[in-house]
């Protein structure tokens, strides 16, 4: 792969916004047919160096060539129209168009003056043909799971026949099966000559899909690699850099302690719960100073399980009971009052709320419980902020600053401090880990453990098995909307076992 | 210098000075006070008399849009109020009886608690979009009112009732010490409390707000009875300023002025953050508008031109979009000292 086959070769790219530098003379090659890792934290540079490869950014100084020429993408058009495809992390979507009119949205084939909505729809089916994705072109796209509504984006980036495809975040919505079925596509696309730019949060795909990759830290460049001879524990290193500690803590996972008696009563018992159209019945115990862990396919109803449990969604029949005796919760308000938390996987929309500051989104859930006209007093709440920015290393540690704002890793513990500081007694937490960095998710995962051991139940829900078994004293596996088996976690239980698991439905 | 013309009231307010400056211009006595009787009198003391209605119906639609609502009845249930009002008044043996006043008002009062209840009841249990929900009683509202009063101009003679839109306390018009009242009574309930925070979480993001346990459907529901009483009052006042309740006209538009008041006051009309000082300063520059308007001798057939000439005028200063293109163009002309100011804030 000599250097002829370069299709885009940015040299010391340098990105300022005021006050801030976020890019500081950044090189990035990417050769036709090689799918390329772009690694490094939040924060690193990584979205503002693809930005400034799709015409989003200007750089302040540097060069892009494309195709051995210089080129100046003065805006996502010009980027576009040289063959740059972007699939951003966020579905940039529209749920009330069909799926067919939202891949060709822009590039609808022309008859006259008009759409030829039948070569339209032709088309687009060509193309969810291409990824594999079974669904009927002409329903509305908001009729589908997140998953879809992924590969429905991406399939949209290859209406225009790219050169160069980003995907950014692509898998982060997507199960172990959707995920096999996007690389099957990237690795067709790769051998057609496609250059791919790929980044992602999971190691094991970053691995699995990548032939180079070039890693970022701090808006600066550590290196370019081939994959196959960088280690994992070394580009951990180049990512986190001098921080060690945060490797360490990488390293020492939690202890899996011995599950707490069988025998004492449950501080959560559900026996039978079930929702139409959501989950079949199901039993969980969690005990107190416990790690339950859900395990699973997304749509296996992992989720649903744990909005059953904490009264955000009503379940139809079936029984729960907290400390032995049956509650209902019509509401999350009404799960809150008996010490219930529930952190959704979905932190934008169900989690954080944007505009309001950091202080207000952690003091939001106590408040709430303590009803409108009680309001906290001033010094309490600024000793509460204090104590969770401090204790959770929330960045920037400024009360006043909007939650939007934040980094995705930051917001989550926002979140995470809002539940923490109504003193939960059980506390499900949902994906908790999902989309932010390797620091911040082994604090996350840390803390979870120093929570149990302090006491509280605690559900675990993520789609990333290692992340289940090193956290959880228990495993609930769940397939096709049921539980279908339990583990108990063990040195000698692997995710194979849960894989097996999930496979034949049987405890091993 | 810049902060101050990057403040969200920078423009309304400037509006405001522009318009009393204009007003000022075409007569001299314009911004005079004096005391007559114990009583200030003036130009700018009518304003804000007759600007009081205005002011509590925008209080409350403020609190609405607030929660993603809005809350098109309230021109509906102002007519409502002054039917109710001074028909009951009318009727009563002695209508100049305390007494009877009180229970009129009290009456008027509570029929439009309950007009709110069916407001909130049809966006919070049945999940009606507000602007639909609302419409229901914008139309129905004003047939309401003419069955109440027969469908004539109901007028009545009560001294103390017309205390309540023409009358003075210490010296001060009784409306705008009522709007002063509720205005304060707002601000302090929203921001001493923990009211305002809630209602903030509700409107940016009402899934979220009711996983951490508040109570939207409570919130979102009184917000609709809040803004029905206001109105209820803000029509008690119009009636018994001319002591006539008239169901056609009563109120008129005056949901369209109020949220042009919102929204000049810079809460947005997707929900979230709000500002009670904002709302009035937008009340004050719709109102002055109106009197601009009339004090020019411009024909009433173009005023609504004219106030949507200065409604845009200032929610295009106020918008991001034109401030960003305007600090561009600046920015091009005096590059270092842009860059300077930017790294300054």
């Amino acid at each position: 792969m000599g250097e002829a086959s370069a299709v885009v070769e940015m040299r010391g790219i340098t990105v300022e916004f005021p006050g801030v530098r976020a890019l500081d003379g950044v090189d990035l090659t990417l050769h036709r047919g090689e799918v390329h890792a772009l690694m490094g934290e939040n924060g690193a540079g990584k979205s503002t160096l693809i930005k400034t490869l799709t015409g989003v950014y200007q750089p302040t100084a540097g060069s892009v060539a494309f195709d051995g020429r210089p080129v100046a993408f003065a805006g996502p058009g010009d980027a576009q129209a040289a063959g740059v495809s972007t699939v951003y992390q966020e579905v940039n979507l529209c749920e009330n168009l069909t799926v067919a009119e939202n891949v060709m949205l822009g590039h609808e084939p022309r008859r006259g003056g008009s759409i030829g909505w039948r070569a339209t729809r032709r088309r687009a089916a060509e193309l969810l043909e291409r990824l594999e994705v079974r669904i009927d072109p002409a329903s509305s796209l908001g009729a589908h799971s997140l998953a879809v509504q992924q590969l429905v984006a991406i399939c949209r980036s290859l209406v225009v026949e790219p050169r160069v495809l980003v995907l950014d975040e692509p898998t982060s919505s997507l199960d172990a099966d959707e995920v096999e079925r996007l690389f099957r596509v990237v690795r067709r696309l790769r051998d057609d000559g496609v250059a791919i730019l790929f980044v992602s949060h999971f190691l094991e795909q970053v691995y699995a899909i990548s032939d180079r990759m070039t890693v970022l830290r701090n808006g600066r460049l550590v290196g370019e690699f081939r994959t196959a001879e960088l280690p994992r524990r070394e580009l951990v290193h180049h990512m986190i850099g001098g921080s060690l500690e945060v490797l360490e803590r990488l390293e020492e996972a939690p202890k899996r302690s011995l599950a707490p008696d069988a025998a004492a009563q449950p501080l959560v018992s559900a026996v039978g719960i079930t929702r139409k159209g959501s989950i079949e019945p199901f039993d969980l115990d969690v005990h107190q100073g416990e790690v339950v862990g859900l395990a699973g396919l997304l749509g296996s109803g992992r989720t649903e399980l744990a909005r059953l449990l904490t009264g955000v969604d009503k379940p139809d029949a079936g029984q729960l009971r907290l400390d032995g005796r049956p509650v209902r919760f019509g509401s999350p308000r009404a799960a809150l009052r008996r010490k219930v938390a529930y952190s959704s996987e979905n932190r934008k929309a169900e989690g954080v709320v944007g505009d309001l500051t950091v202080r207000e989104n952690i003091v939001l859930a106590l408040q709430a419980d303590r009803g409108w006209a009680r309001r906290l007093p001033g010094r309490t709440v600024d000793e509460i902020v204090a104590r969770y920015i401090a204790a959770l290393g929330i960045r920037p540690a400024n009360p006043d600053a909007l939650v939007r704002n934040l980094s995705g890793g930051n917001q989550q513990k926002v979140l995470l401090a809002r539940w923490l500081a109504t003193a939960p007694r059980v506390l499900v937490l949902d994906e908790p880990t999902r989309g932010i960095d390797v620091g911040a998710k082994a604090e996350i995962q840390r803390l979870v453990a120093d929570l149990a051991a302090d006491g509280m139940a605690v559900v675990f829900v993520s789609a990333e098995l290692e992340e289940v078994l090193r956290l959880s004293h228990r495993v609930a596996v769940l397939r096709d909307r049921a539980k279908v088996g339990e583990l108990v976690n063990s040195e000698d239980v692997g995710t194979d076992d849960v894989v097996d698991l999930i496979a034949s439905g049987e405890a091993p | 210098m810049r902060t101050v013309v990057r403040h969200n009231l920078f423009w309304p307010l400037m509006a405001l000075v522009a318009l009393l400056v204009a007003n000022t211009v075409h007569d001299p006595d314009f911004l005079a006070i004096e005391v007559r009787d114990g009583h200030i009198f003036g130009a700018l003391v009518n304003l804000l008399r007759q600007g009081a209605p205005l002011l509590l119906v925008a209080l409350g639609m403020t609190l609405v849009i607030a929660t993603r609502g809005i809350d098109l009845s309230v021109g509906a249930v102002v007519a409502i109020a002054g039917a109710i009002g001074l028909t009951f008044a009318a009727g009563a043996p002695d209508p100049a009886a305390p007494a009877t006043v009180l229970v009129a008002i009290l009456l008027a009062l509570g029929a439009c608690a309950v007009f709110g209840v069916w407001n909130g009841f049809l966006v919070t249990v049945l999940g009606i979009q507000p602007i639909i929900a609302t419409l229901v009683l914008m139309t129905a509202g004003r047939g309401i009112a003419m069955l109440i009063t027969s469908s004539q101009i109901t007028t009545v003679t009560s001294a103390p009732f017309k205390a309540l839109g023409t009358g003075y306390w210490l010296g001060i018009p009784i409306p705008v010490i009522i709007a002063g009242v509720v205005l304060a009574g707002v601000a302090l309930l929203t921001r001493r409390t923990a009211l305002g925070m809630l209602v903030e979480s509700v409107g940016v993001n009402p899934p979220a707000a009711r996983i951490a346990g508040v109570s939207a459907r409570g919130l979102t529901w009184s917000v609709y009875v809040v803004s029905a009483l206001f109105s209820g009052l803000a029509g008690l006042i119009i009636a018994t300023n001319t002591m006539a309740a008239d169901a056609n006209n009563a109120g008129l538009f005056i949901e369209l002025d109020a949220i042009l008041a919102v929204v000049i006051g810079g809460t947005s009309l997707a929900g979230g953050k709000f500002s009670l000082s904002g709302t009035l300063v937008g009340v004050l520059v719709i109102q002055t508008l109106t009197v601009t308007v009339t004090a020019l001798g411009i024909p009433p057939s173009v005023t609504p031109l004219f106030k949507a000439v200065v409604v845009i005028a200032v929610c295009l200063a106020q918008s991001p979009a034109v401030r960003s293109r305007l600090a561009a163009r600046r920015r091009q002309a005096a590059p270092n000292a842009a860059v300077a100011a930017e790294v300054a804030l």
